[in-house]
């Protein structure tokens, strides 16, 4: 509970928290305020459903793995819609980023994507936003995702290996099946991969349970992990309860729902 | 900005009532908190008004609803650009609490504050005058936990993550002081209006 203060004059600070833990980073307001123009440069399929697109960004001052921007288009009437996207790409990526998208049914940004977008098109898009997910590359991390919430844990993923980090790291990776697992190709030994409809020959089917993070959290480094969950709202209820159920402190979890 | 080639964007007729950049998320009700979402069960809910006030007070669950009902049916807007429309929440009106709990003349802004820790800075102005609730139903029924359940702040006219869920309080304060999303690079009032998202707008 928030501690009470019984002086009705001299209260300087908001309360005390459990939760809130700091932001990882200094936010850039002039960045995350100013809209830039960047460029398609590539559209690379991922499964089915979702695929990544790289853009040219020239006056991107960079990012931390975990962080979002935010991507507008506009109609010729005049009518914007603008999105909330994770960063796959890692920092070290100059003058670029990369984003993965799900294509969503009926979904106009997702739809314009996968059905129209080619390299040489332009957006507009403003960043990078929130050092609340960032993960610089300090502190022992365990990743858990599910579906495209794999996004902005795969930014740290590749960011620890660009920059060869010795930092602990480990990633649980949740998808349907082998086809629907984005970056399929890029995980390694850090990496232990879900699947809730359908596995290859010999791996079970199910979701992520209390085994896995019980594992996860029993080889854990000295202080603990900084858990990150990134999945639809139901898949972050279930990691994030699986989380505490094991001992995970509540104020090291950081949750980013897709809505 | 140019305009995008090939893009249309969905069907729609021109709506007054959406703020700019946002789109209506009809039936949807994105859940868009960083926390675990908290086991919090009504008999262990409080709510304190505390700070710069000539009373400070808490009220339980049962105090609380023993205030005058009241009800917003109206609009809500998320800073990640989808708005609601027609939605009705009931609770009580946040003025029913400020009037007893009677803020001093210095008291100009105040710091939400929930049951998780979570904290939002708003200006008094915007919390009083029939422009602020604290809520426990959603369309007649329990509001869910994860929409901050058993009971929450709601302040409409202001981007959604200004209605801090899990209210646990409200400490009233002689200056600004900004919240959990307004540190990591958000707006310090969050008009959806004036399209106030990100600190810098």
């Amino acid at each position: 509970m928030p501690p009470t203060t019984s002086s009705a004059t001299a209260s300087t600070t908001a309360p005390a928290t459990r939760f809130a833990v700091p932001g990882r980073i200094a936010v850039s307001n002039r960045a995350a305020a100013t809209w830039q123009c960047a460029t398609l440069t590539e559209i690379r399929r991922e499964t089915p459903h979702a695929a990544t697109f790289r853009f040219a960004v020239p006056e991107w001052t960079g990012h931390l793995p975990g962080q979002h921007l935010m991507l507008r288009l506009r109609a010729e009437d005049g009518y914007v819609a603008q999105r909330h996207y994770s960063i796959a790409s890692p920092p070290d990526d100059d003058g670029h980023v990369e984003l993965t998208l799900d294509h969503i049914d009926g979904g106009e940004v997702s739809g314009w994507f996968h059905t129209v977008a080619k390299p040489g098109d332009e957006v507009e898009l403003r960043g990078p936003l929130s050092g609340f997910f960032a993960w610089p590359g300090d502190r022992p991390a365990l990743l858990i995702g599910a579906g495209s919430g794999v996004v902005p844990l795969m930014s740290m993923v590749r960011h620890h290996r660009a920059r060869n980090l010795t930092v602990p790291l480990r990633l649980l990776v949740s998808a349907r099946g082998p086809e629907e697992l984005i970056y399929a190709s890029e995980y390694g030994a850090e990496t232990t991969a879900v699947f809730t409809r359908s596995a290859p020959e010999g791996v079970a089917v199910g979701r992520v349970a209390a085994a896995h993070v019980a594992r996860l959290l029993a080889d854990g480094p000295e202080g603990g992990w900084e858990a990150y969950v990134c999945g639809s709202n139901g898949f972050a209820e279930h990691a994030s309860r699986l989380l505490v159920d094991a001992g995970q402190p509540v104020d090291r979890i950081r949750i980013e729902r897709f809505g | 900005m140019n305009v995008t080639r090939g893009f249309a964007g969905r069907p729609r007729v021109r709506n007054d009532g959406l703020p700019p950049g946002q789109y209506d998320a009809r039936d949807d009700w994105p859940v868009l908190s960083a926390e675990v979402t908290p086991d919090l069960a009504p008999a262990q809910w409080t709510f304190t008004v505390d700070g710069l006030v000539a009373e400070e007070r808490t009220w339980t669950w049962d105090e609380a609803h023993a205030l005058p009902p009241s009800a917003y049916e109206g609009d809500i807007h998320c800073v990640t650009s989808w708005s609601k429309f027609g939605v009705r929440f009931a609770g009580v009106s946040l003025d029913a609490f400020l009037d007893l709990a009677r803020p001093t003349a210095e008291a100009t802004h105040a710091v939400a504050y929930s049951h998780t820790g979570y904290t939002t800075n708003l200006p008094l102005a915007d919390l009083t005058g029939g422009r602020a609730w604290i809520v426990w139903e959603y369309g007649d029924r329990p509001l869910p936990a994860e929409h901050g359940g058993p009971a929450r702040l709601i302040v409409p006219r202001l981007y959604f993550w200004k209605s801090a869920k899990w209210i646990a309080g409200i400490r009233l304060l002689d200056h600004d002081e900004p919240g959990f999303w307004e540190q990591n690079g958000y707006h310090h009032r969050g008009n959806p209006w004036e399209e106030q998202r990100y600190s810098g707008d």
